[in-house]
């Protein structure tokens, strides 16, 4: 018994050390953003005075509104494509066997863990050979294709789980094979492409690399790379206010994005399709 | 409604392994046909070919004459209840029933009407809004038999329907597909590995081994002239006994006792190329207490100590362990029967359930000579019935 409270008490004492290291940074910036540029350096956590003013200052910036939308953007044509595309992919996976599918599985894999980096320069120079450089393309496409490994493998894991005997069934029913996989599998598989499309989504939000090398101008430029070329009013005064309000401001969707859908992610839809 | 002709089909892989084997049966119009063998005979394999699930690799399938090898199941009018029931979990049973038809595009009025009325066939009408997940196994199976009822399709295809289900409501079930198939008229081809369901579901039977057709008729027939030992071992509960025997002197040799070689029997052992060593075969209920026996003309007699007694109700069940080694044959295994590893030779005997016998007591067996049958050792072949 008492080694039991022990343990609990524990456990809490490392679950609140866990979640403080993680949310202090958070709640800083939260701070931060809302302190008036004169008390930056108080080194207090909680605003002496408060302002609305650098959320104010952020959304007056042509720059930074425009970030959001090509982020918005960017973000939801790419993951819109990876999921379709991925989808069928990890269908074939899946359910098929066809030569090349172990080749397949390898090379999307090795995209997934290939420094991106060494991309950079070689993606430079095609864009800009390709006139892509610096358009919602140029981005979207590399979006694709690191989404796609993380799409084509989890959603093969979600695949696998629907019995096989369903899309039997299916056919058995009159159905065509695409009838079969729309009406019967992708219901099924939703819960995993929502989780899915999710993680594809916060892989293109979150992205700087690509977006400040692929980019030089707010055509294309996406929001957390509209913060790094921010300026302060003065040379010599630093965008501290603008920055943390901006970044509390791209965090948003993401948490949005996440508490929306997670109510949607039922776990066991599947249950009584099969004896059980 | 339809006939199916399977012609001399054949299953191939790819890597050479043949899972079934110049597979060639006409199925009749309203008939209700069996496959039935032990796992890894085929028999599903046989009926995913049927469905179009699987490709044919050598000979034709055809449906009132026309050939069907190359039609994807969808174009081949035909519905199948699956072994897992295969119900549709985001669908609703009355969905999951309608599905078919709306996958025909049949018009709303009587998609509802037919569907009503398969429901009500089935006692399903109270659960047509819920999901599968909400149902009962025995009611899951319904709605598998309701969706392949709904269309009114040209052959039901049945894999193993009823292994999922609990003793009781399988007997129950039984009875209930096959007045459903009576009343229907359906062509129906139904898998199973279950000899009772065999025996009591089908027109015909046919049963498989390894890819092999080993025989074909009506159940009886199957029960009283098995082809070889393996059908003998297969079909009945409790299973045919074996006893190793001998062909000595006019007679047969057996650890029951000499059995004088007299018509059927004769006539078997006169054939060309019978060893002398064979196996004899005789069913539980060709034995009786010797003691209720007034007329034991044609008949042997056997003493011996009862090991064990059943009584099942209507009949007894005595067993026995004959001082000789047990009849060791592969057709044996794989029919399923029992393993008594290492030990003497088991014998069941079918008792009147008047009869005295005690469990540890000796008692005298009666039994019918004429009711034997003589297997070749080697190939299983049934010597009295060729």
């Amino acid at each position: 018994m008492e080694a039991g409270r022990r343990s609990v008490s524990g456990w809490t004492v490392a679950n609140v050390v866990v979640v403080l290291y993680a949310m202090v940074p958070v709640l800083w910036i939260a701070s931060l953003s809302f302190k008036d540029p004169s008390t930056f350096t108080d080194g207090s956590f909680i605003p002496r005075k408060w302002t609305l003013g650098n959320y104010a200052g952020i959304f007056t910036n042509a720059d930074f509104v425009r970030g959001l939308v090509n982020s918005i953007g960017i973000g939801l044509i790419s993951t819109f494509v990876a999921i379709v595309f991925g989808t069928m992919a990890a269908y074939a996976v899946a359910r098929l066997t066809f030569p090349g599918k172990r080749l397949l599985i390898g090379v999307s894999l090795l995209i997934a863990m290939f420094p991106q980096i060494s991309l950079v320069s070689p993606l430079f120079q095609i864009e800009r050979a390709l006139g892509l450089f610096n358009t919602w393309a140029g981005l979207i496409l590399p979006y694709i294709t690191f989404a796609l490994p993380l799409t084509i493998y989890t959603l093969s894991a979600f695949f696998r789980e629907i019995p096989w005997e369903l899309e039997k069934a299916a056919k058995m029913d009159g159905a065509t094979p695409f009838q079969a996989f729309w009406q019967v599998i992708v219901p099924l598989a939703a819960p995993g492409m929502v989780t899915t499309a999710i993680l594809a989504f916060i892989f293109c939000w979150n992205d700087f690399l690509f977006a400040i090398s692929l980019t030089s101008s707010n055509a294309a430029r996406t929001a957390p790379a509209t913060i790094s070329f921010f300026t302060g009013s003065t040379q010599f005064e630093d965008p501290t206010g603008s920055i943390s309000a901006a970044a509390v401001v791209i965090t948003i969707p993401i948490v949005i994005f996440v508490l929306f859908f997670q109510r949607r992610i039922v776990a066991g839809l599947t249950s009584g399709a099969v004896k059980g | 409604m339809a006939e199916i002709v399977l012609d001399h089909v054949t299953k191939r892989y790819a890597d050479g392994t043949v899972a079934v084997d110049d597979f060639d049966v006409r199925i009749a119009d309203h008939e209700f046909v069996i496959l039935v063998g032990p796992s890894g005979c085929g028999k599903s394999t046989t009926l995913n070919m049927i469905a179009g699930l699987e490709d044919i690799t050598e000979g034709e399938l055809r449906v009132d004459g026309r050939r069907m090898n190359e039609r994807a199941p969808r174009d081949r009018d035909m519905a199948m209840v699956f072994q897992s029931y295969a119900l549709y979990p985001h669908m609703t049973v009355r969905e999951n029933i309608a599905f078919p038809l709306k996958l025909a595009k049949m018009g709303r009025a009587e998609m509802e009407e037919r569907v009503e009325r398969a429901a009500g066939l089935l006692d399903l009408a109270p659960y047509l809004d819920r999901k599968p997940a909400a149902l009962s196994g025995g009611q899951r199976q319904r709605v598998a038999m309701g969706r392949a009822i709904v269309r009114d399709p040209k052959a039901f295809l049945m894999d193993e329907p009823l292994s999922n289900l609990d003793a009781k409501l399988r007997v129950q079930m039984r009875t209930s597909i096959s007045r459903l198939q009576k009343n229907l008229g359906t062509t129906t081809v139904y898998v199973t590995h279950d000899q009772t369901e065999a025996m009591t579901l089908g027109d015909r039977i046919v049963i498989m081994r390894a890819g092999l057709i080993q025989q074909i008729g009506p159940p009886q027939e199957l029960y009283d002239h098995p082809r070889n030992l393996f059908v003998a071992g297969f079909i009945g509960s409790p299973s045919m006994n074996v006893l190793p025997a001998r062909l000595e002197e006019g007679r047969l040799r057996t650890p029951i006792g000499d059995i004088p070689l007299r018509g059927r029997l004769r006539r078997a052992v006169e054939g060309p190329d019978v060893p002398r060593d064979v196996i004899a075969g005789i069913r539980p209920e060709s034995f009786e207490d010797a003691a209720l026996v007034h007329d034991a003309d044609g008949g042997g007699t056997f003493t011996g100590t009862v090991d064990l007694l059943e009584s099942m109700g209507p009949e007894k069940l005595a067993y026995f362990t004959l001082d000789t080694g047990a009849v060791r044959s592969e057709h044996l295994t794989e029919a399923g029967g029992e393993e008594e590893a290492g030990e003497g030779c088991q014998l069941v005997a079918q008792l009147d359930p008047k009869s005295g016998a005690r469990r540890g007591q000796p008692v005298r067996l009666w039994y019918d000579t004429q009711a034997v049958h003589l297997f070749h050792p080697e190939t299983g072949e049934n010597l009295t019935e060729r």
